[in-house]
């Protein structure tokens, strides 16, 4: 899931100065699970703009709405009255949830109230681990099912850099050597011959550096 | 009156299994505390949320006093470990938004330390007069019309 965290109160109050009526739409989907926009989250910005600009002398007015997602024509559809009657959005969804409804009300302002920050997963009660850096061309096939591109600091293809003490990464002394991990499961599954193939440089071209990416599926096309 | 001294008003959420029982003592053994705080008696500091403590400064509270059990004593085994997370967070809330975080405190106390939990009480209140009067009250419209 897309995992993110919530700006501080005093820079959302500088983001949505001027503005008189706002509304603080959450999302359903992977800001809810990850904690930082669903409806509760929603509650509780909401309650602290208001009383952040109160004390600011704004009085703004705060309505809250959560969609199920916000990435999702047929959702952001509910949303509407919401969005024509505020003077301005404050999403509590990923960035693509943000742009989504930016691109379909032209004329209202749509702020981001979250820092959305990686793919990843929930590795126990309150902490959220990186484990997808969205590459494109994914490679965990040939490494037991653990990502050297996202857990490696140096994002290593060929084997550990030398640098890490015991089971320890250099760059991050508080996570595990990415390629420890990787020989030891690939051992446990009796895959070690894997290591043997060189890997090539890995290809960056279906990665961000070419712009936005785009898929297309004709199959699914009307 | 400029003369009124300032009398604040404390929401105080107690446990059931020890805050709730001490208040309760605190009045068999007529032990005093200040009429500031109003009681809400809750199954466990765990059902608390964040959502509860920020609902109760919007609507005009000048204080927030949570009481569970004494650490390793929860009936429920964590419940008020979870609370003073919870309580942790929401003051760094309330310091976001401009508010003094020590209006919010959660304290432990056991069923039987009914003086205790009247001094904290007394400690709370005189604590949040020294503050003055919530700003997020004294703008809200409604604590007139909903006094707590």
């Amino acid at each position: 899931m897309i995992v993110a965290q919530r700006k501080s109160i005093p820079e959302l109050i500088e983001i949505l100065r001027g503005h008189k009526k706002v509304l603080v739409l959450g999302c359903g989907t992977c800001v809810t699970v990850c904690l930082a926009g669903g409806q509760r989250e929603v509650g509780i910005i909401a309650s602290a703009l208001r009383m952040a600009s109160k004390l600011d002398g704004q009085m703004l007015e705060v309505e809250e709405l959560t969609i199920e997602r916000q990435c999702d024509n047929v959702f952001i559809e509910t949303a509407a009255e919401a969005i024509e009657r505020n003077d301005a959005v404050l999403s509590l969804g990923c960035g693509a949830g943000v742009q989504a409804i930016a691109e379909r009300y032209g004329k209202k302002p749509v702020y981001a109230g979250l820092n959305t920050t990686f793919l990843g997963i929930l590795e126990e009660r309150g902490i959220w681990t990186e484990k997808c850096s969205a590459c494109g061309e994914c490679v965990l096939h040939d490494y037991g099912g653990i990502c050297p591109i996202t857990q490696c600091a140096k994002r290593l293809l060929n084997g550990p850099c030398g640098g890490s003490r015991e089971d320890r990464c250099e760059v991050r002394p508080d996570r595990p050597c990415a390629w420890q991990l990787i020989y030891q499961r690939l051992k446990d599954i009796g895959q070690l011959d894997r290591l043997k193939k060189i890997q090539t440089p890995k290809n960056w071209g279906p990665n961000l550096d070419g712009g936005p990416r785009i898929i297309v599926r004709e199959d699914h096309r009307i | 009156m400029s003369s009124e001294v300032f009398e604040p008003k404390i929401l105080a959420f107690c446990c059931h299994y020890c805050a709730y029982a001490s208040a309760d003592l605190a009045g068999s053994m007529r032990i005093q505390y200040p009429p500031n705080v109003r009681i809400i008696r809750t199954p466990c500091t765990g059902r608390l949320e964040v959502e509860y403590f920020m609902k109760a400064f919007e609507q005009g509270a000048d204080g927030v006093l949570v009481a569970g059990c004494l650490e390793g004593g929860c009936h429920f085994i964590e419940g008020n470990l979870c609370a003073k997370r919870r309580v942790n967070a929401t003051r760094e809330i309330l310091s976001e938004i401009g508010l003094e975080k020590e209006r919010l405190r959660m304290v432990n106390v056991s069923a039987a330390m009914a003086r205790p939990l009247a001094d904290i009480i007394i400690d709370m209140v005189e604590t949040v007069r020294k503050l003055g009067p919530s700003p997020i009250a004294t703008n809200a419209a409604s604590i007139t019309e909903n006094p707590l």
